[in-house]
Protein backbone atom coordinates (compact mmCIF):
# COMPACT_ATOMS: atom_id res chain seq x y z
CA UNK A 1 0.00 0.00 0.00
CA UNK A 2 1.51 3.32 -0.96
CA UNK A 3 -1.02 5.74 0.43
CA UNK A 4 -3.89 5.88 2.84
CA UNK A 5 -5.87 8.39 0.89
CA UNK A 6 -7.19 9.12 -2.51
CA UNK A 7 -6.25 12.24 -4.44
CA UNK A 8 -9.28 14.26 -3.33
CA UNK A 9 -8.55 13.50 0.28
CA UNK A 10 -4.93 14.49 -0.24
CA UNK A 11 -5.88 17.84 -1.79
CA UNK A 12 -8.40 18.49 0.97
CA UNK A 13 -5.84 17.78 3.64
CA UNK A 14 -3.28 20.01 1.96
CA UNK A 15 -5.81 22.82 2.00
CA UNK A 16 -6.71 22.07 5.60
CA UNK A 17 -3.06 22.05 6.61
CA UNK A 18 -2.63 25.45 5.02
CA UNK A 19 -5.58 26.78 7.01
CA UNK A 20 -4.43 25.23 10.26
CA UNK A 21 -1.00 26.65 9.78
CA UNK A 22 -2.24 30.08 8.88
CA UNK A 23 -0.67 31.57 11.96
CA UNK A 24 2.71 29.96 11.48
CA UNK A 25 3.07 29.11 7.81
CA UNK A 26 5.70 31.21 6.16
CA UNK A 27 7.21 31.90 2.83
CA UNK A 28 10.67 30.42 3.00
CA UNK A 29 13.32 33.00 2.43
CA UNK A 30 11.18 35.80 3.79
CA UNK A 31 13.50 35.98 6.76
CA UNK A 32 16.86 34.69 5.69
CA UNK A 33 18.30 34.82 9.19
CA UNK A 34 15.96 32.06 10.34
CA UNK A 35 17.49 28.64 10.37
CA UNK A 36 15.61 26.11 8.23
CA UNK A 37 15.57 22.52 9.49
CA UNK A 38 14.42 19.89 7.02
CA UNK A 39 12.51 17.02 8.61
CA UNK A 40 11.43 14.02 6.56
CA UNK A 41 8.61 11.83 7.87
CA UNK A 42 9.02 8.36 6.41
CA UNK A 43 7.42 5.04 7.22
CA UNK A 44 8.09 4.88 10.16
CA UNK A 45 10.57 7.42 11.41
CA UNK A 46 11.40 11.08 11.42
CA UNK A 47 14.76 12.11 9.98
CA UNK A 48 16.21 13.67 12.03
CA UNK A 49 14.46 12.44 15.12
CA UNK A 50 16.32 14.82 17.40
CA UNK A 51 16.20 18.54 16.69
CA UNK A 52 18.29 21.03 18.64
CA UNK A 53 17.11 24.62 18.97
CA UNK A 54 18.41 27.38 21.20
CA UNK A 55 15.92 28.90 23.60
CA UNK A 56 14.46 31.98 21.94
CA UNK A 57 15.78 31.05 18.49
CA UNK A 58 13.32 31.16 15.64
CA UNK A 59 13.60 28.22 13.28
CA UNK A 60 11.56 26.97 10.39
CA UNK A 61 10.75 23.28 10.25
CA UNK A 62 10.53 22.20 6.61
CA UNK A 63 8.39 19.08 6.79
CA UNK A 64 7.92 16.55 4.01
CA UNK A 65 6.44 13.05 3.80
CA UNK A 66 7.38 11.05 0.69
CA UNK A 67 5.29 7.95 1.50
CA UNK A 68 1.88 8.75 2.94
CA UNK A 69 0.15 11.53 4.81
CA UNK A 70 1.76 11.96 8.20
CA UNK A 71 1.25 14.22 11.18
CA UNK A 72 3.75 16.25 13.14
CA UNK A 73 2.67 17.04 16.66
CA UNK A 74 4.65 18.55 19.50
CA UNK A 75 1.93 19.15 22.03
CA UNK A 76 4.08 20.89 24.63
CA UNK A 77 5.32 23.47 22.12
CA UNK A 78 1.88 23.93 20.59
CA UNK A 79 2.80 22.67 17.13
CA UNK A 80 0.78 20.28 14.98
CA UNK A 81 0.18 19.89 11.28
CA UNK A 82 -0.54 17.34 8.62
CA UNK A 83 2.33 16.61 6.25
CA UNK A 84 0.98 15.86 2.81
CA UNK A 85 3.01 14.04 0.12
CA UNK A 86 4.05 16.11 -2.89
CA UNK A 87 4.16 19.29 -0.87
CA UNK A 88 6.37 20.84 1.78
CA UNK A 89 4.91 22.19 4.99
CA UNK A 90 6.68 24.97 6.83
CA UNK A 91 6.28 25.66 10.50
CA UNK A 92 7.93 28.60 12.27
CA UNK A 93 8.83 27.88 15.85
CA UNK A 94 10.37 30.01 18.61
CA UNK A 95 10.64 27.95 21.80
CA UNK A 96 10.65 30.10 24.90
CA UNK A 97 11.33 27.36 27.43
CA UNK A 98 14.27 24.99 27.62
CA UNK A 99 13.90 21.24 27.86
CA UNK A 100 13.19 18.08 25.89
CA UNK A 101 9.87 18.01 24.09
CA UNK A 102 8.64 14.86 22.43
CA UNK A 103 7.07 15.05 18.99
CA UNK A 104 5.23 12.29 17.17
CA UNK A 105 3.18 11.40 14.14
CA UNK A 106 -0.49 11.80 15.03
CA UNK A 107 -1.96 10.55 11.77
CA UNK A 108 -2.21 6.76 11.90
CA UNK A 109 0.08 5.75 9.06
CA UNK A 110 0.74 2.04 9.37
CA UNK A 111 2.20 -0.78 11.37
CA UNK A 112 5.08 1.28 12.75
CA UNK A 113 3.03 4.38 13.54
CA UNK A 114 3.21 4.05 17.29
CA UNK A 115 7.01 4.10 17.28
CA UNK A 116 7.23 7.15 15.05
CA UNK A 117 8.43 9.93 17.28
CA UNK A 118 11.35 12.19 18.12
CA UNK A 119 12.43 14.95 20.44
CA UNK A 120 13.03 18.68 20.18
CA UNK A 121 15.85 19.67 22.50
CA UNK A 122 15.66 23.32 23.46
CA UNK A 123 18.99 24.44 24.87
CA UNK A 124 18.83 27.09 27.57
CA UNK A 125 20.04 30.52 26.51
CA UNK A 126 23.28 31.91 27.81
CA UNK B 1 -7.12 17.37 35.91
CA UNK B 2 -10.27 16.04 37.67
CA UNK B 3 -9.31 12.41 37.56
CA UNK B 4 -9.70 9.79 40.23
CA UNK B 5 -8.41 6.29 40.74
CA UNK B 6 -10.51 3.16 41.03
CA UNK B 7 -10.54 3.17 44.82
CA UNK B 8 -11.77 6.75 44.89
CA UNK B 9 -14.27 5.93 42.16
CA UNK B 10 -15.70 3.06 44.15
CA UNK B 11 -15.90 5.24 47.24
CA UNK B 12 -17.71 7.90 45.28
CA UNK B 13 -20.04 5.35 43.77
CA UNK B 14 -20.79 3.92 47.18
CA UNK B 15 -21.61 7.34 48.54
CA UNK B 16 -23.73 8.27 45.57
CA UNK B 17 -21.50 11.34 45.32
CA UNK B 18 -19.72 12.96 42.44
CA UNK B 19 -20.10 10.17 39.94
CA UNK B 20 -23.78 9.62 40.32
CA UNK B 21 -25.02 12.89 41.70
CA UNK B 22 -26.07 14.24 38.34
CA UNK B 23 -28.25 11.25 37.77
CA UNK B 24 -30.09 11.24 41.05
CA UNK B 25 -32.63 13.88 40.20
CA UNK B 26 -35.00 13.32 37.36
CA UNK B 27 -33.32 10.25 35.95
CA UNK B 28 -35.40 8.28 33.54
CA UNK B 29 -36.71 5.25 35.32
CA UNK B 30 -37.21 1.95 33.59
CA UNK B 31 -33.62 0.80 33.27
CA UNK B 32 -34.30 -2.75 34.34
CA UNK B 33 -31.95 -5.05 36.11
CA UNK B 34 -29.41 -6.10 33.54
CA UNK B 35 -25.74 -5.97 32.81
CA UNK B 36 -23.46 -5.76 29.82
CA UNK B 37 -19.84 -6.75 29.40
CA UNK B 38 -17.16 -4.54 27.84
CA UNK B 39 -14.09 -6.09 26.27
CA UNK B 40 -11.50 -3.95 24.56
CA UNK B 41 -8.26 -3.87 22.65
CA UNK B 42 -7.90 -7.55 21.89
CA UNK B 43 -5.37 -6.82 19.10
CA UNK B 44 -5.81 -10.18 17.43
CA UNK B 45 -2.71 -10.80 15.30
CA UNK B 46 -0.25 -9.16 17.68
CA UNK B 47 2.91 -11.12 18.34
CA UNK B 48 5.65 -10.13 20.75
CA UNK B 49 7.23 -10.35 24.15
CA UNK B 50 4.59 -8.21 25.93
CA UNK B 51 2.22 -11.17 25.62
CA UNK B 52 3.68 -14.66 25.05
CA UNK B 53 0.11 -15.99 24.99
CA UNK B 54 -1.15 -13.55 22.37
CA UNK B 55 -2.97 -16.31 20.51
CA UNK B 56 -4.56 -17.63 23.68
CA UNK B 57 -5.62 -14.58 25.67
CA UNK B 58 -8.73 -13.72 23.66
CA UNK B 59 -9.87 -17.33 23.80
CA UNK B 60 -9.38 -17.34 27.57
CA UNK B 61 -11.44 -14.15 27.81
CA UNK B 62 -14.25 -15.81 25.87
CA UNK B 63 -14.16 -18.73 28.30
CA UNK B 64 -14.17 -16.31 31.26
CA UNK B 65 -17.20 -14.42 29.93
CA UNK B 66 -19.03 -17.67 29.23
CA UNK B 67 -18.37 -18.73 32.81
CA UNK B 68 -19.97 -15.64 34.38
CA UNK B 69 -22.70 -16.67 36.81
CA UNK B 70 -25.02 -14.11 35.29
CA UNK B 71 -24.78 -13.82 31.55
CA UNK B 72 -24.89 -10.25 30.23
CA UNK B 73 -27.69 -8.97 28.04
CA UNK B 74 -25.07 -7.97 25.51
CA UNK B 75 -21.33 -7.71 25.01
CA UNK B 76 -19.50 -4.78 23.46
CA UNK B 77 -15.98 -4.73 22.04
CA UNK B 78 -14.71 -1.14 22.11
CA UNK B 79 -12.18 -1.33 19.32
CA UNK B 80 -8.79 -2.59 18.26
CA UNK B 81 -10.28 -6.00 17.65
CA UNK B 82 -7.24 -6.72 15.49
CA UNK B 83 -3.65 -5.55 15.51
CA UNK B 84 -2.85 -3.38 12.55
CA UNK B 85 -1.14 -4.66 9.45
CA UNK B 86 -0.19 -2.85 6.26
CA UNK B 87 -1.45 -5.80 4.21
CA UNK B 88 -5.22 -5.55 3.45
CA UNK B 89 -5.44 -9.31 2.89
CA UNK B 90 -3.86 -10.05 6.25
CA UNK B 91 -6.15 -7.46 7.88
CA UNK B 92 -9.19 -9.36 6.63
CA UNK B 93 -7.69 -12.67 7.72
CA UNK B 94 -7.26 -11.35 11.24
CA UNK B 95 -10.80 -10.02 11.29
CA UNK B 96 -12.17 -13.35 10.14
CA UNK B 97 -10.20 -15.18 12.84
CA UNK B 98 -11.35 -12.72 15.48
CA UNK B 99 -14.97 -13.10 14.38
CA UNK B 100 -14.72 -16.88 14.55
CA UNK B 101 -13.21 -16.83 18.05
CA UNK B 102 -15.84 -14.53 19.53
CA UNK B 103 -18.58 -16.58 17.87
CA UNK B 104 -17.94 -18.97 20.77
CA UNK B 105 -19.46 -16.45 23.20
CA UNK B 106 -22.65 -17.86 24.66
CA UNK B 107 -24.32 -14.47 24.49
CA UNK B 108 -25.19 -13.81 20.88
CA UNK B 109 -25.98 -10.13 21.20
CA UNK B 110 -22.51 -8.75 20.51
CA UNK B 111 -21.76 -5.17 19.48
CA UNK B 112 -18.54 -4.17 17.80
CA UNK B 113 -16.66 -0.93 17.27
CA UNK B 114 -13.43 -0.27 15.42
CA UNK B 115 -10.17 0.98 16.83
CA UNK B 116 -7.50 2.74 14.84
CA UNK B 117 -5.71 -0.57 14.35
CA UNK B 118 -8.83 -1.94 12.60
CA UNK B 119 -9.94 1.05 10.60
CA UNK B 120 -7.47 3.89 10.19
CA UNK B 121 -5.53 2.53 7.22
CA UNK B 122 -8.57 1.96 4.99
CA UNK B 123 -11.11 4.28 6.61
CA UNK B 124 -13.02 1.33 8.00
CA UNK B 125 -13.52 -0.54 4.73
CA UNK B 126 -12.45 -4.00 5.90
CA UNK B 127 -14.04 -3.50 9.31
CA UNK B 128 -17.42 -2.73 7.76
CA UNK B 129 -17.23 -5.85 5.59
CA UNK B 130 -17.05 -7.96 8.72
CA UNK B 131 -18.78 -6.01 11.47
CA UNK B 132 -21.06 -3.42 9.87
CA UNK B 133 -21.47 0.25 10.68
CA UNK B 134 -18.74 2.04 12.60
CA UNK B 135 -21.18 4.30 14.44
CA UNK B 136 -24.74 3.59 15.50
CA UNK B 137 -27.24 3.87 18.31
CA UNK B 138 -29.62 1.46 19.99
CA UNK B 139 -31.92 1.31 22.96
CA UNK B 140 -31.90 -1.38 25.59
CA UNK B 141 -34.06 -1.53 28.70
CA UNK B 142 -34.57 2.19 28.97
CA UNK B 143 -30.98 3.13 28.20
CA UNK B 144 -29.92 4.87 25.00
CA UNK B 145 -26.56 3.56 23.77
CA UNK B 146 -24.46 5.45 21.23
CA UNK B 147 -21.34 4.08 19.53
CA UNK B 148 -19.08 6.84 18.19
CA UNK B 149 -16.33 6.27 15.64
CA UNK B 150 -13.21 8.36 16.28
CA UNK B 151 -10.79 6.07 14.44
CA UNK B 152 -11.84 5.69 10.80
CA UNK B 153 -10.28 9.10 10.24
CA UNK B 154 -6.54 8.42 10.65
CA UNK B 155 -6.27 11.91 12.13
CA UNK B 156 -8.48 10.86 15.05
CA UNK B 157 -11.47 13.08 14.34
CA UNK B 158 -15.13 12.21 14.65
CA UNK B 159 -15.89 14.50 11.73
CA UNK B 160 -18.65 16.90 10.81
CA UNK B 161 -21.04 14.31 9.38
CA UNK B 162 -20.96 12.08 12.43
CA UNK B 163 -21.20 15.03 14.82
CA UNK B 164 -24.32 16.16 12.94
CA UNK B 165 -25.70 12.63 13.25
CA UNK B 166 -24.95 12.68 16.99
CA UNK B 167 -26.66 16.04 17.43
CA UNK B 168 -29.72 14.77 15.62
CA UNK B 169 -29.81 11.57 17.64
CA UNK B 170 -29.51 13.47 20.92
CA UNK B 171 -32.30 15.87 19.95
CA UNK B 172 -34.68 12.96 20.12
CA UNK B 173 -33.63 12.09 23.67
CA UNK B 174 -35.17 13.68 26.77
CA UNK B 175 -32.67 15.73 28.75
CA UNK B 176 -32.87 13.22 31.60
CA UNK B 177 -32.49 10.15 29.39
CA UNK B 178 -30.00 7.60 30.55
CA UNK B 179 -27.30 7.65 27.88
CA UNK B 180 -24.19 5.52 27.46
CA UNK B 181 -21.56 6.36 24.85
CA UNK B 182 -19.12 3.75 23.58
CA UNK B 183 -16.03 4.98 21.81
CA UNK B 184 -12.47 3.86 21.25
CA UNK B 185 -10.30 6.89 21.96
CA UNK B 186 -10.93 9.18 24.92
CA UNK B 187 -13.19 12.08 24.00
CA UNK B 188 -11.07 14.40 26.16
CA UNK B 189 -7.38 15.27 26.02
CA UNK B 190 -6.07 12.56 28.29
CA UNK B 191 -2.51 12.71 26.92
CA UNK B 192 -2.26 13.94 23.34
CA UNK B 193 1.50 13.36 23.35
CA UNK B 194 0.70 9.66 23.15
CA UNK B 195 -2.24 10.05 20.83
CA UNK B 196 -4.65 9.63 23.74
CA UNK B 197 -7.20 12.16 22.56
CA UNK B 198 -9.83 12.80 19.90
CA UNK B 199 -9.14 15.91 17.87
CA UNK B 200 -12.76 17.09 17.93
CA UNK B 201 -13.81 15.12 21.01
CA UNK B 202 -14.69 18.31 22.89
CA UNK B 203 -17.44 18.95 20.35
CA UNK B 204 -19.03 15.58 21.13
CA UNK B 205 -18.79 16.33 24.84
CA UNK B 206 -20.45 19.73 24.24
CA UNK B 207 -23.34 17.97 22.54
CA UNK B 208 -23.65 15.50 25.41
CA UNK B 209 -23.37 17.99 28.28
CA UNK B 210 -27.00 19.23 28.16
CA UNK B 211 -28.04 15.68 28.99
CA UNK B 212 -27.98 14.97 32.71
CA UNK B 213 -27.18 11.27 32.70
CA UNK B 214 -24.34 10.44 30.34
CA UNK B 215 -21.54 7.94 30.87
CA UNK B 216 -18.73 7.11 28.41
CA UNK B 217 -16.98 3.76 28.18
CA UNK B 218 -13.92 3.57 25.97
CA UNK B 219 -10.67 1.67 25.33
CA UNK B 220 -7.43 2.58 23.54
CA UNK B 221 -5.21 3.27 26.56
CA UNK B 222 -5.04 -0.36 27.79
CA UNK B 223 -5.73 0.43 31.43
CA UNK B 224 -8.45 1.63 33.73
CA UNK B 225 -8.83 5.37 33.93
CA UNK B 226 -11.71 7.41 35.33
CA UNK B 227 -12.24 11.04 34.49
CA UNK B 228 -14.99 13.64 34.63
CA UNK B 229 -15.85 16.32 32.07
CA UNK B 230 -18.49 18.27 33.95
CA UNK B 231 -21.06 15.71 35.07
CA UNK B 232 -20.03 13.15 32.42
CA UNK B 233 -17.95 10.21 33.65
CA UNK B 234 -15.45 8.59 31.27
CA UNK B 235 -14.23 5.06 32.08
CA UNK B 236 -11.48 3.38 30.05
CA UNK B 237 -11.16 -0.39 30.00
CA UNK B 238 -8.24 -2.74 30.36
CA UNK B 239 -6.85 -4.43 27.28
CA UNK B 240 -6.81 -8.12 26.43
CA UNK B 241 -3.32 -8.10 24.94
CA UNK B 242 -0.91 -5.96 27.00
CA UNK B 243 -1.16 -3.09 29.47
CA UNK B 244 0.25 0.34 28.69
CA UNK B 245 1.95 2.65 31.20
CA UNK B 246 0.24 5.49 33.00
CA UNK B 247 0.23 8.60 30.81
CA UNK B 248 3.60 10.33 30.87
CA UNK B 249 5.10 7.91 33.39
CA UNK B 250 7.87 6.89 30.99
CA UNK B 251 9.37 8.51 27.90
CA UNK B 252 7.70 6.23 25.38
CA UNK B 253 4.30 4.62 25.09
CA UNK B 254 5.80 1.11 25.20
CA UNK B 255 3.80 -1.86 26.53
CA UNK B 256 4.47 -2.94 30.10
CA UNK B 257 6.58 -6.08 30.25
CA UNK B 258 4.96 -9.48 30.72
CA UNK B 259 5.60 -10.78 34.22
CA UNK B 260 5.95 -14.60 34.22
CA UNK B 261 5.27 -14.58 37.97
CA UNK B 262 1.95 -12.83 37.35
CA UNK B 263 0.83 -13.74 33.85
CA UNK B 264 -2.06 -11.71 32.41
CA UNK B 265 -1.51 -9.00 35.04
CA UNK B 266 -3.13 -5.77 33.95
CA UNK B 267 -5.42 -7.50 31.44
CA UNK B 268 -9.13 -7.99 31.90
CA UNK B 269 -12.66 -7.04 31.04
CA UNK B 270 -15.56 -5.53 32.91
CA UNK B 271 -19.15 -6.16 33.79
CA UNK B 272 -21.34 -3.08 33.96
CA UNK B 273 -24.79 -2.77 35.44
CA UNK B 274 -27.12 0.12 36.20
CA UNK B 275 -26.77 1.54 39.67
CA UNK B 276 -30.01 0.93 41.48
CA UNK B 277 -29.83 4.29 43.25
CA UNK B 278 -29.71 6.55 40.24
CA UNK B 279 -28.50 6.84 36.70
CA UNK B 280 -24.92 5.83 37.36
CA UNK B 281 -23.25 2.52 36.64
CA UNK B 282 -21.65 -0.12 38.80
CA UNK B 283 -18.42 -1.42 37.27
CA UNK B 284 -16.91 -4.75 38.17
CA UNK B 285 -13.41 -5.32 36.81
CA UNK B 286 -12.68 -8.98 36.06
CA UNK B 287 -9.42 -10.80 35.24
CA UNK B 288 -8.81 -12.94 32.17
CA UNK B 289 -7.67 -15.77 34.39
CA UNK B 290 -8.59 -16.04 38.05
CA UNK B 291 -5.59 -16.05 40.37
Amino acid sequence: MTTCFDADRRRALAAAAAVVLGAVAIKVGAASEERVIAVVARKFSFVPDEIHIAQGETVVLELSAPDVIMGFSCHELGVRTDIVPDSVTHVRLTPTKAGRFQFSCDVFCGSGHEDMDGVIVVVAAG
Amino acid sequence: MPTFDRREFIQLAGLGGLVFASGLAGATSGADDFCFVQLSDTHWGFEGAPNPDARGTLKKAVVAVNALARQPDFIVFTGDLTHTTDDPKERRKRMAEFRDIVAELKVKSVRFMPGEHDASLDRGEAYQEFFGATHYAFDHRGVHFIALDNVSDPGASIGEAQLAWLADDLKRQPKDARIVVFTHRPLFDLYPQWDWATRDGSRAVELLLPHANVTVFYGHIHQEHHFMTGHIAHHSAKSLIFPLPVAGSQPKRAPLAWDPAQPYRGLGFREVEPDAKGAGWKIDELPVVKA
